[in-house]
C-alpha cells in the first residue's frame, strides 16, 4: 500500500481542522505516521496530543548584507527587490529584514558583488513523540511574517514511506498553499454555515488550482443550514464525515481531550474516514 | 524648492489624504511658483512595504520636504537618511496644506506618528 499525504485544511477558521488532525493521529497511532502541525502562526495541535518533545531546531531565512567598500548605490537591489525590503537613497542602503522574503535576488543581481546574505532566525521546529507517532511543530516567532519559511522547513521532515497527517493554517493564502501543495489529499473542514460555505469556496477553489485532490468533512452538523450538503453534491465533492454538534465533544475540546480518547466508538469513524481518502485517492 | 502633499486628488483643491505610503496620488508642488504636477502612486496597493516604496520614489523626484497627515516608521527611515523632511498634521484641501507648511503651521517629525500597516486599516484616511 502506498504511503499518504493528507493536508487538513479549511477556508474559515475555527472549523475544527486540529480536532480532525489530532483524532485521525491518535485513530491511526501506528510507527508508520508522522503528524506535522504546519499552524505555524498558532500551532496547538500539541495542546490535543501532548507530544514528549525531544529536538527543537531554529529556522533562519536569509537576508542581505551591505559591503559598504563594494556597494556604488546602483540601486539594482531595490530595483529587483519585489517587497521593497531594501532600499537605495542618497548613500545609504536601508535593509527591512521583516520585509524581506529571503529570496536571494538582491545579491544574484547585485554588480558589485556588495551583497552577502546573512541568516535571520524567523522560528523554530520542534520534534518528538505522541504514542507510535512522530510528531513535529513548527513555530514563527512573534511579528514575523514568513510562515511559509517555517512550514516549508517542517514538511522537509517528512519521512519516505510514512503516512502523515498535516494541520495547516486557515485561509487560502501563501502559508496554507505551502502547507498543502505537494500532499495526495486535502481533508476541507468546514461548518454547515453560511460563513463555512463562502470560505470553503475558496478553499475549494484553491485546492483546483494547485491541483490537488481533495474531500469535505462537517464539523457541527446540525447547526446552520444544509447549503454545504447541497454545494457538496452539485460540485460532486466527496463528502467524507459528519461530526455531530454536540455539547460532549465541546467539553472534550475543551478539556484537551480528543473524540476519541472519551469516545471509543468514534475510533472506527475515524480509521474509516482515513481509509475512504485511500479509497478517494486511488480513484 | 519642492515639496510632496499625500493626495486623494489630482489637483489643488483635492482633499490631502492623511496616509503617506498608500496615498492615492502624490502632488508635487514648487513652494516658490506654486507650479504642481500630480502623480498617481504606485504603491498604494502593494502587498507589503509601501511606505519604503513610496519614500523611495519622493526621494527620486527630488523633493526637499513631504506634507502629509501621517507617517510610519520605515517610510520615515528612508526619508530621513536621503534628507528629506516630513510633515504631519496637513488636512484640508492641497492648497489649505501649502499654506499651512509656508506659515510653518506644521511640524517636523523625528519620529513616526503612526504604526506599520496604518495605512491598510484606515482607508479612508483622517481620524484613528
Amino acid at each position: 500500500m502506498n504511503r499518504l499525504i493528507v493536508s487538513i485544511a479549511s477556508g474559515k477558521g475555527g472549523t475544527g481542522k486540529t480536532t480532525v488532525a489530532a483524532n485521525l493521529v491518535k485513530a491511526l497511532n501506528n510507527d508508520i505516521t508522522q503528524a506535522i502541525d504546519c499552524d505555524v502562526e498558532e500551532p496547538n495541535l500539541h495542546l490535543f496530543l501532548k507530544p514528549n518533545i525531544f529536538e527543537k531546531q531554529k529556522v533562519s531565512v536569509p537576508i542581505p548584507e551591505i559591503d559598504k567598500n563594494k556597494c556604488t548605490y546602483c540601486k539594482k537591489c531595490s530595483e529587483v527587490c519585489n517587497f521593497n525590503a531594501i532600499t537605495v537613497v542618497s548613500k545609504e542602503v536601508i535593509v527591512f529584514p521583516e520585509l524581506c522574503h529571503g529570496c536571494g535576488a538582491c545579491s544574484l543581481f547585485c554588480p558589485e558583488g556588495a551583497i552577502k546574505e546573512v541568516d535571520r532566525e524567523v522560528g523554530t521546529i520542534e520534534t518528538g513523540h505522541v504514542g507510535k507517532v512522530e510528531f513535529v511543530r513548527g513555530i514563527l516567532n512573534p511579528g514575523e511574517v514568513l510562515a511559509p519559511a517555517v512550514i516549508s522547513e517542517a514538511k522537509a521532515r517528512i519521512e519516505d514511506k510514512k503516512n502523515v497527517i498535516i494541520d495547516s493554517p486557515p485561509g487560502t493564502s501563501c502559508p496554507v498553499i505551502e502547507a498543502v501543495k505537494g500532499t495526495d489529499f486535502v481533508l476541507l473542514v468546514t461548518e454547515p454555515t453560511p460563513f463555512g460555505l463562502n470560505d470553503l469556496k475558496l478553499a475549494v477553489a484553491m485546492c483546483r488550482k494547485i491541483g490537488v485532490p481533495f474531500g469535505i468533512v462537517i464539523n457541527r452538523w446540525g447547526i446552520g443550514n444544509n447549503d454545504v450538503t447541497k454545494f457538496a453534491r452539485e460540485e460532486k465533492i466527496s463528502l467524507l464525515l459528519k461530526i455531530p454538534y454536540k455539547k460532549e465533544f465541546a467539553r472534550c475540546y475543551a478539556r484537551g481531550k480528543c473524540i476519541v480518547d472519551e469516545f471509543p466508538e468514534w475510533m472506527g469513524v475515524f480509521r474509516k474516514l482515513w481509509n475512504d481518502i485511500r479509497e478517494d485517492v486511488r480513484k | 524648492m519642492k515639496i510632496a502633499v499625500t493626495s486623494k486628488g489630482k489637483d489643488m483643491s483635492a482633499e490631502v489624504d492623511s496616509r503617506f505610503g498608500r496615498c492615492s496620488y502624490f502632488v508635487i508642488v514648487d513652494v516658490d511658483t506654486e507650479d504642481y504636477r500630480a502623480v498617481e502612486n504606485q504603491n498604494a496597493f502593494v502587498s507589503g512595504g509601501a511606505g519604503v516604496g513610496s519614500a523611495q520614489f519622493i526621494v527620486e523626484q527630488g523633493v526637499k520636504a513631504v506634507v502629509t497627515g501621517h507617517v510610519g516608521p520605515k517610510a520615515l527611515k528612508t526619508l530621513e537618511a536621503a534628507g528629506v523632511e516630513v510633515y504631519t498634521g496637513a488636512s484640508g484641501t492641497i492648497k489649505n496644506a501649502l499654506e499651512q507648511y509656508k506659515s510653518g503651521k506644521l511640524k517636523a517629525v523625528s519620529e513616526a506618528t503612526v504604526s506599520q500597516h496604518f495605512g491598510l486599516n484606515n482607508k479612508k484616511g483622517g481620524s484613528f
